[in-house]
């Protein structure tokens, strides 16, 4: 089976996301995302995101068939997100994917989320195939993580990822101290226009020589988020430079993200970055990225937005990548693994 | 055929035949966890216990809670996900109207209350007084009461209300005679299954989305804390 029909449920945060690939093709990207019922409390409730994964799963995977152009009876292999994720977010998508792989009599291949985020990049439409080894950024309001992918069905070392917030958290929480709404990502960008980012020195988390010893490669956005805010505080009653605040905060994060995933791409001898999760959306990210990376002799890869936040179409390629490279399927026993660590591609493997 | 699944207190699935009512198969694990883990082996043993393959089931019936909202939700995504993968209806019960026919198959006419554990120190309640087109009459509920609360005196209550509103031909139906049934600590799928054919047979299936008696626990954020000291 070289190319392998494949459906992917993902809802490991606020995205019911339900993907159909075929091989490295990519048939269909469906999402649902709850992400405006969440506004209101001004960032993403749990229980919330798992009723709205429930609500919306028939739909979407309806709507990602017909779609598709396809019969379920033609798939080759159901996939899902085990973890990591929101567990009661997680558990909707692993209930709904046995009872379709034992309804439709085919096999299920159980996948974490975070290498799902590298395959999004193999079913990029007309891109030429990821190169291994890469250095992956992924970035989004749920996770902050620093990979070194030497294969992606086999081969996956983390280096390092956020000890507090996620990137996407700092910008929702410094939102909303600056008065702007859910989700702080696009409202801080708008913010920012004008703004100088050099106007203020926000601190660069993690970044200190005495940091690199225990945490090289993680990264910090709490004690920015302080920063910011003790900012705001002390000038209080004076005429906010929004502008200027929004511009130095974000070229904070945008920073320490950018020059710690070009120093381990040089460490490792890595001359490849690929970016993934919803905070890639971010256009000055992508800019410092491309500058930078370009100056220090790095290709950068970034997939289209569409594949970059959650979204089934990455765990169907990624479950196609297994089963391509003779993996068997999962069995039925797995559960949601909140914390599933990326040497766990592939869960629960049949012996 | 008829899968039903439910993961409102524990997991049970079976598969019942709807002409007969006959249970062809059945498989559950009785523990209010772990519900992810055993829901697809849990169908695939019903099935297998049946003899039969996905493509002989014709409906799927899905116990809609009250539960626990996370291991509720397994079992309706697999129940809807299954019916997808057939192209086939999902039939959504009231997991309490499950325990309540199995009291009624056996006393027609029993008045009772079937009492779940809600967690937060409630219990999930609801109020049955008999038979009614072969379903269990639900005359109040599933709803919320605290631990306290006396699920006897609750359905008394109810059962005045009822008769007052009654008809005289309905009055004489309803007797005082409460049973004492305790908390309910599995929802028997089989009788999901039965309900589920028995609306289909009389084209009296309702929508019915999660049970859950509770809105979500979100705060909606009050003023930027101030960090300075
Ligand atoms: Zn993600």
């Amino acid at each position: 089976m070289t190319e392998p029909l494949v459906l992917g449920i993902e809802t490991s945060c606020d995205e019911t996301g339900i993907g159909i690939v075929r091989g490295r093709t990519l048939l269909s990207n469906t999402i649902a995302s709850s992400m405006d019922e969440h506004a209101r409390y001004g960032g993403v409730v749990p229980e919330v995101a798992a009723r709205a994964h429930l609500d919306a799963l028939q739909p979407t995977i309806e709507q990602a068939i017909a779609e598709a152009g396809i019969r379920l009876q033609d798939l080759d292999a159901v996939a899902v997100t085990s973890g990591p994720g929101l567990s009661g977010a997680l558990m909707v998508g692993v209930g709904a994917a046995k009872a379709l792989a034992v309804s439709l009599e085919k096999p299920l291949y159980a996948v974490n989320h975070l290498v799902g985020h590298i395959a999004a990049d193999i079913v990029t439409p007309d891109s030429e195939p990821l190169e291994y080894p890469t250095i992956a950024l992924l970035v989004s309001g749920g996770h902050t993580s620093l990979l070194h992918v030497r294969e992606i069905t086999t081969d996956v070392e983390m280096l390092g990822e956020t000890i507090d917030d996620a990137a996407g958290e700092a910008f929702d929480k410094v939102a909303r101290i600056l008065g702007l709404p859910y989700p702080g990502g696009p409202q801080i960008d708008r913010a920012a226009v004008g703004g100088d980012p050099n106007a203020i020195r926000f601190p660069r988390g993690l970044s200190r020589a005495s940091d690199m010893a225990a945490h090289r490669w993680d990264f910090s956005f709490s004690g920015l988020k302080t920063s910011v805010a003790r900012w705001v505080e002390q000038h209080e009653g004076e005429d906010l430079p929004v502008a200027d605040v929004a511009a130095s905060f974000r070229e904070a994060v945008v920073d320490v993200l950018v020059t710690k995933a070009l120093d381990a791409c040089e460490e490792r001898g890595v001359p490849r970055l690929l970016l993934g999760g919803g905070v890639i959306a971010n256009k000055r990210l992508r800019e410092v990225a491309l500058e930078r990376a370009a100056a220090r002799g790095v290709t950068v890869r970034i997939p289209p937005l569409s594949l970059c936040t959650d979204n089934g179409a990455m765990i169907a390629a990624l479950a196609s990548q297994l089963i391509s490279s003779g993996r068997r399927p999962s069995t039925l026993d797995f559960g949601a693994d909140s914390t599933l660590p990326v040497t766990e591609i592939q869960v629960a493997e049949r012996p | 055929m008829i899968l039903a699944i439910d993961s409102s207190i524990g997991s049970t699935v079976a598969v019942v035949d709807p002409d007969t009512e006959e249970v062809l198969g059945q498989a559950q694990s009785e523990t209010s966890r772990g519900h992810a883990e055993v829901i697809g082996t849990l169908i695939q043993q019903s099935l297998d216990r049946a003899g039969l393959t996905p493509a002989d089931i014709t409906a799927v019936a899905a116990g809609m809670g009250p539960g626990p909202f996370t291991g509720l939700r397994i079992g309706i995504a697999a129940a809807r996900a299954f019916a997808i993968g057939r192209g086939i209806p999902v039939v959504p019960v009231a997991s309490h109207d499950g325990a309540a026919l199995e009291i009624l198959e056996r006393d027609p006419h029993a008045e009772f209350v079937i009492v779940t554990d809600a967690r937060r120190r409630e219990n999930a309640v609801s109020a049955y007084a008999g038979l009614k087109g072969g379903l269990p009459n639900r005359i109040a509920g599933p709803e919320l009461l605290p631990h306290t609360a006396d699920p006897h005196s609750y359905l008394a209550e109810i059962l005045t209300i009822a008769r007052d509103s009654a008809d005289s031909a309905q009055k004489g139906s309803i007797s005082s005679d409460l049973q004492n049934l305790g908390t309910t600590t599995s929802i028997p799928a089989a009788a999901l299954a039965k309900l589920a054919a028995r609306q289909l047979a009389a084209g009296t299936t309702a929508e019915l989305g999660p049970l859950y008696l509770r809105a979500p626990d979100a705060k909606i954020p009050g003023a930027v804390k101030r960090v300075s000291t």
